[in-house]
């Protein structure tokens, strides 16, 4: 910018004194003032462009634009050039006569240089838009493709596999049984993908699939307690909502000690909400529930906060032998579309 | 006769290893274990010749039992954990059984290491193996970071990574300090170096590894070197090649 208006003055100071014959004094001072203020005026319009570009009519914006700042530029270089040559008349005359031509070429000027600016910020625009976009997808496909690893718990299924593989060759028919509830756990994990709400009792009926499979699983060292009040029955809830709750029940009251242990699971109404209690015995020596996030329960709380948009939904509490998890879920669903 | 021990938390996933096992009436399980409290137990009694073993069980995993045992017998790992860990396995590992597992691929599995035996006579290549596999497999095992198996009057204590003040080394072992004393462990600071967090361990100088929240002050020693003060008011000395990780650590 400043090498282009250098080379302007130079350029247009040797024009006037070859072309117009101006005294090589006037012709610099007359070039200096010109061109200094068309680049001023210039740098202006496309400042103003970076920071504001109308969504509708940007050229319309630009060509008026352009028009007042050429007027003022011609405005200000005539009475520039005035107060400084005030006795020259021969130049003032000169002056007078070129007004047209020095708007003409400001316009121009001004005008193509803001509509250079106005398309490199559009193209930087668009480019960086479309850098966004793509973070963005990459971002929620990643999010989607956990989420669909995380549902087949891959850890879970293949050694569901690995205990009907056992059961094949000593109980047969225990091995048939197994087959048939891991079939319906997953085909269960399958369908809640495009249900809103469900009703309690499928959604308790789908994780003694689950706790069943697990017992098969460990044998003897695992019971379980799943009872509801009969009121509660009716009430609904969000699916793979319980089921993280009841995991991580699994995965510290059962994978992570070695004793007989009880998983309870209770549900009742209570203010007009459903209330759902998951107990596990946890082992207080190697698991310190307080520390930190290693219940990994911020996910449910999130889940919560984005479903009610309330941070007051689950409660948890310990003792040195039973880590309790209390959940909440107000019963908000649109209930005209129950069947 | 081959001594061998079934070490996993699933009775039916030891079912179908013993199932397996009766076409090796050579082989002879001579105990089932739950977890790595009774696996270490179970070998120290037994000095097995092979172990079957799980990796996700409770208390302590496959690999921080193994980290405790002095003389590694050959191992196969059966597991249905497949992280990065696998293709290191399937390099250095006897074995590396994805469950459910075939007959067929046990059997495999199994054959490879009898020959093994039976061509070096001494058994001397496998548990060099298994060590070299524990190195390379320990270090992706995203669990192993939050805390520290050691052995201390032949009982299993856990300690929490953050009740970690600093760590020294000594000799052929690395010498543990926390709030309840200091532990030892058979195990080189490298090892230390890879697999706890970068973000809270710092290998500060050649002989000493610090838990950067331990750290109240930071002094200059000598010329070029530096001590660092943890809350307990120990001093640890800081090299010059350390201090630069001991301040990025520290997030300066």
């Amino acid at each position: 910018m400043v090498v282009t208006t250098y080379i302007a003055i130079l350029v247009y100071g040797v024009l006037l004194i070859q072309w117009f014959h101006l005294s090589p004094a006037t012709a610099w001072v007359d070039s200096a003032v010109h061109i200094l203020l068309l680049s001023a005026k210039v740098s202006m319009i496309t400042q103003n462009l970076a920071y504001y570009r109308p969504a509708r009519g940007k050229y319309i914006f630009v060509l008026s634009y352009s028009t007042v700042l050429s007027a003022i530029w011609l405005a200000l270089t005539y009475w520039v050039l005035k107060y400084i040559f005030p006795n020259d008349k021969t130049y003032i005359e000169w002056l007078n006569a070129a007004v047209p031509v020095h708007f003409i070429v400001a316009w121009l000027v001004i005008t193509a240089m803001a509509v250079k600016a106005l398309v490199w910020y559009d193209i930087a625009e668009q480019r960086e838009e479309g850098q966004r976009r793509e973070a963005s997808e990459r971002l929620s496909r990643e999010a989607e493709l956990y989420k669909l690893r995380q549902q087949l718990q891959p850890h879970f299924l293949f050694n569901s596999l690995n205990s009907i593989n056992a059961l094949i060759a000593i109980r047969p028919q225990q091995a048939r049984e197994m087959v048939l509830k891991l079939s319906d756990f997953l085909r269960g994990t399958l369908k809640r993908e495009d249900q809103q709400w469900i009703p309690l009792p499928e959604e308790l009926q789908y994780l003694q699939w689950y706790l069943d499979i697990e017992k098969v699983r460990f044998g003897h060292r695992l019971s379980t307690e799943v009872t509801s009040t009969p009121e509660s029955e009716v009430l609904q809830m969000p699916p793979m909502l319980l089921q993280p709750v009841v995991e991580n029940a699994i995965k510290f009251g059962l994978y992570d000690t070695t004793d007989a242990i009880t998983i309870t699971i209770k549900a009742w109404q209570q203010d007009e909400m459903l209330f759902v209690q998951v107990q596990n015995p946890y082992d207080s020596a190697l698991q310190q529930p307080n520390r930190g996030t290693g219940f990994g329960l911020s996910s449910i709380r999130r889940r919560l906060y984005l479903l009610f948009a309330r941070h007051d939904l689950l409660e948890t509490s310990s003792d040195q032998l039973i880590f309790t998890t209390l959940i909440k879920v107000p019963q908000t669903y649109d209930k005209s579309h129950n069947n | 006769m081959i001594k061998a021990i079934i070490i996993d938390d699933e009775p039916l996933a030891r079912e179908v290893v013993k199932e397996y096992l009766q076409s090796f009436p050579d082989v002879q399980v001579l105990q089932e274990c739950n977890d790595g409290f009774e696996g270490l137990k179970a070998i120290q009694q037994h000095q097995p010749d092979i172990l079957f073993l799980d990796i996700q069980m409770p208390k302590i995993n496959g690999f921080e039992m193994l980290e405790l045992v002095e003389e590694l017998p050959a191992v196969i790992f059966t597991t249905a954990f497949e992280e990065h860990a696998i293709r290191a396995f399937e390099v250095n590992a006897i074995d590396y059984l994805l469950k459910p597992f075939s007959k067929d691929r046990f059997e495999k599995a199994l054959q490879k290491w009898l020959s093994s035996r039976t061509v070096t006579t001494t058994a001397a290549a496998a548990p060099q193996q298994t060590a070299q596999l524990l190195e390379t497999a320990s270090a992706s095992m995203p669990t192993q970071s939050n805390r520290i198996v050691v052995k201390i009057n032949g009982k299993i204590k856990i300690i929490p990574v953050q009740d970690v003040h600093y760590l020294e080394a000594a000799d052929d072992y690395v010498k543990i300090i926390t709030q309840e004393g200091a532990f030892l462990k058979n195990k080189t600071m490298a090892f230390f170096e890879q697999t706890l967090d970068p973000q809270q361990f710092a290998r500060v100088h050649r002989s000493y590894m610090l838990n950067v929240n331990q750290v109240t002050r930071i002094e200059p020693y000598e010329k070029e070197n530096h001590l660092a003060i943890l809350r307990t008011g120990a001093k640890v000395p800081v090299s010059k090649t350390g201090y630069p990780r001991l301040k990025a650590a520290l997030g300066l």
